[in-house]
């Protein structure tokens, strides 16, 4: 028989599969990329290398070689790459040019302590201020004028109560119709319900926002009787049609994954089929429920236009009647005008990078919960 | 070393024939399989000769199948399965490193459980082996087609419609072509996995028939849980018991006279 | 005539007797009821919301649309209702979605074919592969869009551009090339996971049948497995574009124009886009109400675009799915 041959017979089988490796690679690959590039244009806010004073102590540019290389890059508001191909005559000249535009700066903000502060350090990021003619400290997101205010709490708050106001909206509206369409509705009706569900989804969200903001808007204030017409209300229950097909899909997955066995056994005993769903199919699937859960906050929290078109004025408050603006809408409204490698488009890619982060953690915590989940059902644990 | 040495084309043909009709085709020789840490094949050592119909039978689970598999490698395809010994067709050793799977696969047929002919034409299911190795000329492959599908007594039944889909066959006519597609390729051997389980009592006999018929060609090994089957259409049978083997023997010995407690009870439906 | 008896263990009490009456509904209840009641109110009210939806954009919409309306390149003044059009911004969207369907589809159907026909389901890097196609799902559209200027266009872009020596950035600004590259990132889990599922409904006696006969594995999956996983991949693309044509957040930095006066000709050409439209005209506009028909009928003209393409797709991937159920 002449089966036999030498180790590289198939040389085409070999690369193929190689190729085929080397691809399926590219989407570790772009999740790398996504964190790096992202983080690599915050990176200054981390390392504490922007500066956005407004009134510096000059150097002098004779003295230049007195000053360690990061104080320079800092001053000068280069990154080490620029700095090392600068020469000493191109770093004088820069030098000369902050002098002259300290000489610039208006009289009233001499005297004024905020223009001595560098207000993309953390303190100010995250904590109250109290600046000038303010009577208290507060938390202020103002990124344009002469003093930048940074704070990013009144981001994250606003984040939060319309992520919040869409789950409390979505979630049990999204968990009862899985119920009904896994457990109670029948097969014909079931194939009927799902995909039309799942159509939801297929609606962009810039197209949802337009709804809410010509459409909700106006009914709920008529209902409700609010003040602020564009509010983190209207924009909650938006953002809760967008995640209600995702919230969906996965609860309803989960639901149908418990093993028939367990329902007809349930059912011969001579429970109702609600009873079954209750006491049975629902506890067996309630981690996968979670995680549906989980997963909606991921995608709610990351939802752009939706709350850009609804509100956007960014004030610290805890009502969902007020206005609020998410790091998404943030991000989204002020990219165009902030400076290329500024203070401001630093900051702006940070927020993206916490973004990053914080929509990562919830898809790993929803994604544990359901392969855990999965895994008991086949009885690996 | 001593492999690489070895020719990579068949020895000369009268030298292997001479020495053929002495040894065996397929010698295993004491074969073990694990999945990860469980061993479901123990020792097992056989020999088959050629042009004979070879029976596998046994309870659920006795590794009857698997041993099969092991004889064109399709094991290869499941993780984590591990296999000690050896096993030689024709005087070579076809888990030596240097073989060619690929090649091993169109000297060993297989014909599974569950028909499974391609989503494609009658005519294209038997030619895609043919293809695979080749075969381009248009002549040369009706003629190969032709004569596999009368070989498989299907030729008759589908000759008018050779270009329509192999899915609208009955399903005994679907494992017909699924034989067809196997003897395609000219294979010395081939497997048959309970080529008949799934099928009606006509169709069955059908089959059989076509196995008793193509005996005269092909070395063929068959798995069967259908004890009336293996004594209708074997030459000899082996009895295997939980991984292991328990009796190997001429089929009419197995079925009036085994020589085993064990055999007796299984051929006599005592358990099983 | 009937002489079969009862065993033993069952009371002997014929058919009439009062205890059979248990087979019909004797109390209503209550609970049952109300919990049906609830969860398929849910239901519905979730279908209301997309009904309402979409008829309030199709009556708004359908008395806007003309041919007109959709051949017309509009003056710098599109919220002028007689004079605008949205040509160029139904252009813009094809071609960053055609562009991104070249990359997207080779890619995403390669690593679904590494990750069921080639990859062992417990090695560790089939689980790290999974997890960031996970994970990429859930990434915002907004860090994607940070992400093209960030890497396409400040990295990628403005090194090509020092490496050919354009004194004028042509490359390092946005551009269509970048804003379908970054959508192509985005949408790469979706052609990945439908595609999976197609290939996973295909029977793996098939694949069996194949390499029993000699194929090897490569031919195996190019004459076999691919030709029958076609509408899965089909799907899986059609998905990709329905979702990439309406999403907004990731083009807003990487190549989206405020207003264009001529059609985008070259990769390295901004573009208007039918999203980016719809913000523009209801957050921009200096008089909402004489601008409403033209945003309705671009709305509705932007639907129709992205919705025909899902209900094609959701139709073909309830019969794969049917496929793959019947599989068990």
């Amino acid at each position: 028989m002449g089966i036999h041959r030498g180790h590289k017979a198939r040389p085409v089988e070999w690369l193929a599969e190689k190729f085929i490796f080397f691809v399926s690679l590219s989407a570790i690959l772009m999740v790398l990329l996504i964190f790096l590039f992202v983080a690599r244009e915050a990176l200054p806010v981390f390392f504490g290398q922007t500066n956005t004073a407004l009134v510096q102590k000059p150097i002098p540019p004779e003295d230049l070689d007195k000053h360690s290389p990061a104080e320079l890059e800092a001053y000068l508001e280069i990154t080490p790459d620029q700095f090392a191909k600068m020469s000493k005559a191109n770093l004088r000249d820069l030098m000369d040019v902050k002098v002259e535009e300290q000489d610039d700066i208006p009289d009233n903000f001499r005297d004024d302590p905020d223009a001595r502060i560098n207000t993309t350090q953390w303190k100010y990021l995250i904590q109250p201020h109290q600046w000038t003619d303010y009577d208290k400290p507060e938390y202020i997101w103002q990124p344009v004028g002469q003093i930048q205010k940074y704070n990013i709490i009144p981001l994250i708050v606003g984040t939060l109560k319309v992520t919040l106001v869409g789950l409390f909206f979505a979630v049990p509206l999204a968990v009862g119709a899985a119920i009904y369409v896994s457990q109670l509705a029948r097969p014909r009706v079931r194939e009927i319900l799902k995909p039309a569900i799942e159509l939801l989804s297929g609606i962009p969200s810039v197209v949802v926002g337009f709804f809410a903001l010509l459409v909700m808007a106006t009914v709920l204030q008529s209902i409700f009787h609010y003040q602020t017409r564009l509010n983190a209300f209207v924009a909650g229950l938006a953002l809760g049609f967008a995640v209600i097909p995702v919230i969906f899909s996965i609860a309803e997955d989960a639901l149908t994954s418990v093993p028939r066995a367990y329902t007809q056994a349930a059912l011969a005993l001579g429970a109702s089929r609600w009873q079954t769903a209750w006491q049975i199919v629902l506890p067996a699937a309630l981690p996968g429920v979670f995680a549906a859960a989980v997963l909606g906050f991921g995608r709610a929290i990351g939802e752009t236009m939706i709350v850009l078109m609804v509100c956007s004025a960014s004030v610290m408050s805890w009502s969902i009647f007020d206005s609020a603006r998410s790091i998404t809408t943030t991000i989204a409204a002020e990219m165009a005008e902030a400076v290329s490698g500024g203070p401001h488009y630093r900051i702006l890619f940070m927020l993206g990078a916490l973004l990053f982060a914080a929509t990562f953690v919830s898809n790993m915590v929803g994604d544990f919960v359901i392969h855990r989940f999965k895994q008991k059902l086949e009885g690996k644990r | 070393m001593a492999e690489i040495l070895i020719p990579k084309i068949t020895p000369p043909a009268t030298a292997a024939t001479a020495a053929k009709s002495a040894a065996p085709l397929i010698e295993i020789e004491n074969i073990s399989l694990f999945y990860g840490a469980s061993k479901a094949l123990k020792n097992i050592s056989l020999k088959l000769d050629e042009k004979v119909v070879t029976a596998f039978i046994g309870p659920s689970g006795c590794g009857k199948s698997t041993l099969l598999r092991c004889l064109n490698r399709m094991n290869d395809l499941i993780d984590n399965v591990r296999i000690e010994g050896a096993i030689k067709i024709g005087g070579h050793d076809i888990y030596s490193p240097d073989v060619d799977v690929i090649e091993l696969r169109k000297r060993v047929g297989m014909v599974f459980q569950k028909s499974n002919p391609f989503p494609k034409s009658i005519y294209e299911n038997v030619a895609y082996g043919l293809r695979l190795h080749g075969v381009k000329n248009r002549g040369e492959l009706d003629a190969a087609v032709e004569k596999s599908l009368r070989q498989s007594a299907l030729w008759d039944e589908v000759k008018d419609r050779l270009h329509s889909s192999a899915l609208g066959l009955s399903g005994g006519q679907q494992q017909r072509l699924c034989i067809a597609r196997a003897i395609a390729i000219r294979p010395e051997i081939i497997l048959m996995d309970e080529p008949a389980s799934a099928l009606d009592p006509i169709a069955t006999t059908r089959v059989e028939e076509l196995i008793l018929e193509l005996k005269k060609d092909f070395t063929i090994v068959i798995v069967t849980h259908n004890m009336q089957q293996a004594a209708r259409i074997s030459d000899q049978t082996a009895f295997f018991y939980i991984g292991e083997l328990i009796e190997f023997d001429a089929t009419g010995k197995i079925f009036t006279n085994p020589a085993k407690k064990q055999t007796e009870d299984y051929v006599t439906g005592r358990f099983g | 005539m009937n002489t079969v008896t009862a065993p033993e263990y069952l009371p002997d009490t014929p058919s009439s007797s009062p205890t059979m009456r248990h087979f019909r509904a004797e109390k209503f209840d209550f609970w049952s009821f109300f919990f049906s009641g609830l969860t398929g109110l849910a239901t519905l009210f979730i279908l209301g919301i997309l009904a309402t939806i979409l008829l309030n954009i199709i009556v708004n919409g359908w008395s806007g649309l003309s041919w007109h309306f959709v051949s017309t390149i509009p003056k710098k003044d599109f919220f002028d209702i007689h004079t605008t059009g949205v040509l160029p911004m139904i252009v813009g969207t094809t071609f960053r979605v055609i562009v991104m369907t070249i990359f997207v589809i080779p890619v995403g159907v390669i690593t679904a074919i590494y990750l069921t026909e080639y990859a062992s389901n417990t090695s560790i890097i089939t689980r790290i592969i999974r997890a960031a196609v996970n994970n990429l799902a859930g990434v915002p559209s907004i860090v994607f869009g940070l992400f093209g200027l960030g890497f396409f266009i400040n990295f990628i872009g403005k090194n090509l551009d020092v490496v050919l020596h354009n004194t004028n950035a042509i490359w390092g600004q946005p551009a269509l090339i970048w804003a379908s590259l970054t959508l192509a990132v985005m949408t790469l889990p979706v052609v990945i996971v439908a595609t999976e599922e197609s290939l996973k409904a295909i029977p793996p006696g098939l694949r069996e049948a194949s390499l029993a006969l000699g194929a090897t594995k490569l031919e195996t999956i190019l004459k076999i497995v691919l030709p029958q996983a076609l509408p899965g991949i089909m799907t899986g693309g059609i998905l990709a574009v329905s979702r990439a044509a309406g999403e907004v957040a990731p083009i807003l930095f990487t190549g989206v124009a405020y207003y264009m006066a001529s059609l985008p000709s070259h990769l390295s050409d901004q573009f208007m886009d039918l999203g980016y439209h719809v913000f523009v005209l209801s957050t921009q506009s200096p008089n909402i109400d004489q601008t409403r028909p033209i945003l309705y009928a671009t709305v509705l003209v932007l639907l129709i675009l992205t919705f025909a393409l899902n209900i094609v797709a959701i139709l073909i991937r309830a019969r794969v799915r049917k496929k793959l159920r019947a599989l068990g």
